[in-house]
């Protein structure tokens, strides 16, 4: 039994249906019997699209796109639709940024919008023959016409609802008339019926109510209808509405799509928007529950609502695929089970089968170089071609090890050397000094090892001296650099140009949250002649490291990236960047306080100490899209447990981390400690005078600089405070305690727990900033007293105020930290909440939070972005410190 | 369809016909300074190099040049108009004259096709010609700000409108939208016919040539000739095609897969070959028509003419190559298919 994933989903519903002769001549084009569309790139069905777009991050919405086609799509549906947005401005936007990107624009565009504007304001821009979605009669025959002249006019094919004046059609008789009559309106007006699509409403079944009985089949009765009385035209739907009753019983929904689509195919329906991650081939559907949804679907028995709903029960929570795929595999040949359990990552009985597998090899070593190698190459292959994902990749590698560890001994005994490490290449790689964030670069150094290449991890915060000391020791191939946070980068800088007077020749590779492209090409290759290569993720790691030691392949990719790096610089050189305001012309924009918005007089000021959050709270609101971002499934949550792609991995990531969350909070590994503060303040200029412990600190913050359009204002965080008198905060949250569960994962070669505890350590800090966010506005200021929001509300951030943290957008200079630790009481033995900074202001331990706290209904995050250098000259005694002092914290925004 | 359109469809099914050749070359040849171009007319740019403005200063350079072209043969005549639109024409501060630049072009080639048709009875087609303009629809000219453009599409329809209807009242019969460089481009000015088709009350024949800029076969805006194909079928054009590109040796592959898939006529003029070191065309007639005469044997094309470098010369050369073939059978009703088009071309089964 095997489920229908990624970019053969295409294929696997076509094998659904009968097959259809094509007689196209040769050609170029792709032809498609079922077409999925992509549906992420919609605000009003992703809510991290939607994020995205509100917040202007156009270049991680193109990402978004980019990764529907990447994962199949055919077509990208795109909605802007949303009250809060200009809509028509989001759509032209989006569409011109996407078309600049071949791999995303070679697909053609769905240009969906309730609003003829948006849809007129789209078509406008696209150069390929997109499709809009959708017109109808709903106002009536004129506006549809004339609606359908104008697709005609620039160009589009058109989905039609089944809708007129009387309202949506639900009957089959009522979806043939409606499909029938504006097929014919069209067509007699010259419309090209192959240009026409219709969506005759897919409704829910099984919901109890006599009336929807038929639903399923009027539907699919009416293709087959639609598609005998209008000939060369097309039926679409959008699927996931007839499982609705169902919702959190996904074999259920799963088997019922698959059942709908086995016979809406080849009654017409050829094209959906369809969630292929979703679908069970039919064949492979448990006969008893396939019956049960074929008796709901066509409606064959009057008890068939009651006996799917009884069967469910038995699905709730299952997994029926899993369970009878392992029951299975535990028979093969010892080979066998080794490379199923790399690929699959299973890590239960890989010792005693690595025992089995020695036993009967000439040498240990055999079982390394033969069954394991063979295992961890299909691994590396399918990672390669996005058949499978990072967390997948991990656990195989924690597989891996385990066996490898059980082997060592014995092939020490055999007095050999372990084959394995002789590997592709070696690599030293280090998080640089005073930076605390390792995983990614221990992500990067497991794919790595997965793919036969030696690893020295150097760990944290790694002087330069030890990162040429070991690479030089270890006659390294090439050494590679992560790090988090901004003065990384000018770390990064220093550890090439040390490389460079030390006349090494080894590549560079560059990594981590922080780091670019472009950073990577004006600051750090030009400190290092030899080749420089910035790496995005660790997917690339891969490929960027087995050119660098490949004889063929290494001087076209430093050839490529020199040329790269250069024209970026050109690039930037001849670039016409914002234009920037002076300092006094944009303090002269600034936002306008307004004093109705002041949040009222805190309740509690002073400080709140919290040595022990309960971590069961912290769990209720954990933000899990940032932590599956950490593992390289991009995605929002929850609808990424369902993405056709990324789906079964993030499904099973989810499980394991709730697994974990178990077993830490129950056990107690972790302890969370914060600190949050409540003071007085005051204005100068752009500087906040806060009175905390009866001593004033200054709190100098940055403003925008870039000229801004008529009516947007120059910001600055000083704005949301009033000139005269006002109350502002600050805090401090950690989750202490992981060092010890590290060291216990290290020891036993599990690097996959491991880096899963150090994901779920960050989320629970973040939960905890959130939450006592939310204490603090109900509470402690009590501003905000009758709050009450849901976590998704919290998550989305839909109150009034903002908790900005030093070294972030809206306030870019980590060395406002300090200031904020000594106002919440710090010292120098022991920091707020128990954190210290280290050299770069980084925190430790690693899963922390800290920030301002500001109350004023206004508020916003912003962007300091770009400043000039008349303002640096002006901040740097503000802060106390000379120019070039405040120059070498501030570089990313002076560039 | 128009009367016209019905004509030259009826006459398309009997022979392949021929396209005129390129102006630029022809008047190339005539090295006219600065004061010819110019004339009496008031500019404060250099003026030399406005091929248009020819229409107006030296109308008999211009028509002579027409006249060479059908007495070689050539029975759709296109206007000497390439560059005579408001964007085009702001480079030599001329956009005043952009109306009366079309109309007097239209009324050059509609007089050369009157007396040529009243020598030898042959019916002569009046093109008008629009060029894709230097601005683009589809492409940021700033790397760095990929969403940037520096025209949009309601402004460039307006531009070709106002062209057009100088055409039409010249005396043009059909709107031929040439060297394709940006798909989007093309859109607006079939957008824009359609509006003057409305504001007329007749229809106007449209004719779309496509350029490929890389050997990919592509153009600027990243479309192969299917998916120029997809994108365009809406105009419902009377031809569709290629022209200019990298000469027809180049051009064979691409004009055979539209062959495939294009359920209307199929006209393709090619260069004279590349340019040389000098910016020279130096292909000469037999090479060109030699070209020319495979697709004909190959059953791929309707119309054939010349581009860039190709002389009255080439045209005969090809007019009598391809004299004696048939026309390319326009496909069944099979290529009624679902084209859509991203950058590449995606075909829904039936």
């Amino acid at each position: 039994m095997m489920m229908i994933v990624g970019s053969g989903s295409a294929a696997g519903l076509a094998a659904l249906s009968e097959a259809d002769d094509l007689d196209e001549p040769a050609s170029a084009a792709s032809s498609s019997t079922f077409v999925n569309i992509g549906e992420r790139t919609n605000v009003t069905g992703s809510a991290q699209f939607k994020k995205l777009i509100m917040a202007g991050d156009y270049a991680a919405a193109v990402e978004v796109a980019r990764q529907q086609v990447e994962n199949g799509a055919q077509i990208i549906d795109i909605n802007m639709d949303e009250g809060l947005l200009d809509s028509e401005e989001a759509m032209v936007t989006f569409l011109k940024l996407i078309a600049a990107e071949p791999d995303i624009a070679r697909v053609p565009f769905m240009i969906d919008s309730s609003k003829w504007s948006v849809i007129e304001a789209g078509l406008k821009c696209v150069s390929g023959k997109p499709i809009v979605n959708s017109i109808s009669m709903k106002e009536g025959e004129e506006e549809f016409l004339r609606h359908a002249r104008l697709v005609r006019d620039y160009g589009a094919a058109v989905v039609i609802m089944a809708f007129d004046t009387v309202g949506q059609a639900d009957t089959k008789e009522r979806k043939v008339e409606i499909c029938e009559r504006a097929y014919n309106l069209l067509v007699t007006d010259g419309f090209p019926p192959e240009d026409i699509i219709f969506d005759p409403n897919i409704f829910a079944v099984a919901t109890g109510i006599e009336e929807h009985r038929r639903y399923a089949l009027d539907f699919i009765e009416a293709c087959r209808e639609i598609r005998a009385r209008c000939p060369y035209a097309h039926i679409s739907g959008g699927l996931s509405n007839l499982s609705f009753s169902f919702r959190g019983n996904e074999p259920v929904r799963r088997a019922m799509h698959s059942v709908f689509l086995y016979h809406a195919i080849p009654a017409g329906l050829d094209m959906a928007i369809v969630n292929a991650g979703q679908l069970d081939v039919y064949d492979a559907i448990d006969p008893e529950l396939r019956e049960a949804c074929e008796d709901v679907i066509l409606d064959r028995r009057d008890d068939a609502t009651e006996r799917l709903v009884a069967l469910a029960e038995r699905y709730r929570g299952t997994d029926p695929v899993r369970e009878k795929a392992e029951a299975e595999w535990r028979g093969w040949p010892v080979a066998k089970r080794l490379e199923h359990a790399l690929v699959k990552g299973i890590d239960a009985h890989v010792v005693e089968d690595a025992e089995e597998a020695r036993q009967s090899a000439e040498r240990p070593i055999h079982v390394i170089e033969g069954p394991l190698m063979d295992g961890m190459n299909v691994v590396g292959d399918l990672f390669g071609s996005g058949k499978m994902f990072l967390p997948q990749v991990v656990k195989s590698a924690r597989v891996m090890k385990k066996a490898v560890a059980h082997l060592i001994p014995f092939i020490e005994a055999e007095k050999e050397k372990l084959g394995a490490t002789a590997g592709k290449g070696r690599i030293v790689m280090a998080t640089v000094k005073g930076d605390v964030h390792d995983i990614g670069k221990n992500i990067v150094g497991v794919v790595l090892q997965c793919n036969g290449f030696e690893v020295i991890d150097l760990g944290v915060m790694v002087p330069w001296q030890d990162i040429l000391k070991a690479a030089n020791e270890n006659g390294a191939h090439m050494i590679g650099l992560s790090g988090l946070i901004t003065p990384s980068l000018d770390e990064m800088v220093t550890v090439a140009a040390e490389m460079q007077r030390e006349g090494l020749t080894l590549p560079l590779l560059i990594g981590g949250a922080t780091t670019s492209k472009v950073h990577t090409a004006l600051r750090i290759d030009p400190a290092y002649e030899g080749p420089v290569i910035h790496v995005l993720d660790a997917s690339r790691a891969v490929g960027v490291a087995s050119s660098l030691v490949s004889d063929t392949q290494r001087e076209p990719l430093v050839e490529t990236t020199v040329s790269d790096y250069q024209k970026i610089r050109d690039a930037r050189a001849n670039k016409g960047q914002n234009e920037l305001a002076s300092i006094e012309e944009a303090r002269a924009n600034a936002f306008v306080f307004d004093p109705a918005g002041v949040a009222s007089v805190p309740k509690q000021p002073g400080l709140h100490r919290f040595d022990d959050w309960s971590l069961e709270n912290l769990r209720e609101c954990i933000d899990w899209t940032p932590f599956f971002r950490a593992w390289e499934l991009a995605g929002n949550f929850p609808a990424i447990l369902d993405d056709e792609v990324v789906g079964e991995s993030a499904r099973n990531l989810y499980a394991d981390a709730q697994a974990m969350l178990d077993r830490l909070i129950a056990e107690k590994w972790l302890t969370a400690r914060g600190v949050a503060g409540l003071w007085r303040c005051r204005r100068e200029g752009d500087d906040v005078m806060v009175l905390a412990s009866n001593e004033e600190t200054r709190l100098p913050f940055l403003r925008q600089q870039v000229k801004k359009r008529e009516g947007r204002a120059n910001m600055c965080l000083t704005d949301f405070i009033a000139p005269a008198e006002d109350w502002m905060g600050g805090f401090a949250v950690a989750l202490h305690g992981l060092d010890e569960h590290i060291a216990r994962f290290k020891a036993d070669h599990d690097d996959y727990s491991d880096i899963l505890l150090k994901a779920l350590a960050d989320r629970l800090a973040e939960a905890f900033a959130e939450r006592l966010h939310q204490h603090v506005r109900t509470t402690l200021w009590a501003y905000a007293p009758d709050e009450a929001l849901s976590n998704e509300d919290l998550i989305r951030e839909r109150y009034h105020g903002i908790r900005p943290a030093p070294g972030y957008p809206a306030c870019p200079d980590h060395n406002l930290k300090p200031l904020l630790f000594e106002m919440l009481g710090g010292t120098e033995e022991e920091g707020p909440a128990g954190i210290q900074l280290t050299s770069s202001l980084a925190m430790l331990p690693t899963s922390a939070v800290s920030g301002f706290y500001f109350g004023h209904r206004d508020t916003e995050y912003f962007g300091v972005a770009r400043i000039g250098r008349d303002q640096l000259e002006d901040y740097a005694p503000r802060r106390g410190v000379s120019v070039e002092e405040a120059e070498r914290w501030l570089r990313p925004n002076l560039d | 369809m128009s009367n016209i359109a019905s004509q030259l469809r009826a006459e398309a099914a009997k022979r392949i016909l021929i396209k005129d050749g390129a102006y630029g070359t022809q008047i190339q040849a005539h090295k006219l300074a600065e004061v010819d171009y110019r004339g009496g007319l008031e500019l404060s740019r250099d003026q030399k190099g406005n091929n248009d403005l020819l229409n107006l200063t030296r109308p008999e350079i211009v028509g002579g040049i027409a006249d060479r072209f059908a007495g070689a043969g050539a029975e759709i005549l296109a206007t000497n108009s390439f560059n005579a639109n408001r964007i085009s024409q702001a480079d030599y501060g001329a956009e005043h004259l952009v109306r009366d630049i079309n109309v007097a072009a239209a009324r050059i080639i509609a007089d050369t096709a009157r007396r040529f048709e009243a020598k030898d009875g042959r019916r002569r087609y009046v093109a008008g010609a629009l060029g894709p303009t230097n601005k683009t629809l589809s492409l940021s000219p700033n790397v760095n700000d990929p969403g940037f453009r520096e025209i949009d599409f309601d402004f460039l329809s307006e531009v070709y409108v106002e062209q057009i209807e100088a055409l039409v009242e010249g005396g043009a019969e059909i709107v031929l939208i040439e060297t394709v460089f940006d798909t989007l481009n093309a859109k607006a000015a079939i957008h824009a016919t359609k509006a003057v088709e409305q504001r007329i009350g007749r229809e106007l024949p449209i004719m779309l040539s496509m350029t490929i800029t890389d050997l990919s076969g592509r153009n600027l805006s990243g479309h192969c000739i299917e998916a120029f194909w997809a994108s365009v079928r809406h105009a419902r054009p009377l031809s569709i095609g290629l022209n200019c590109s990298f000469g027809a040796a180049q051009l064979r592959a691409h004009i055979a897969a539209l062959s495939n898939v294009a359920d209307t006529l199929i006209m393709a003029y090619p260069n004279a070959g590349l340019p040389n070191d000098l910016g020279e065309y130096d292909e000469g007639p037999q090479t060109t028509s030699s070209q020319v005469r495979d697709w004909a044997e190959q059953g791929i094309v309707n119309i054939v003419g010349g581009c860039c470098g190709t002389t009255p010369k080439h045209i005969r050369a090809i007019a009598e190559q391809v004299r004696d073939f048939p026309p390319r059978q326009l496909p069944s009703d099979r290529c009624r298919r679902t084209r859509l088009a991203g950058i590449a071309p995606m075909v829904l089964a039936a």
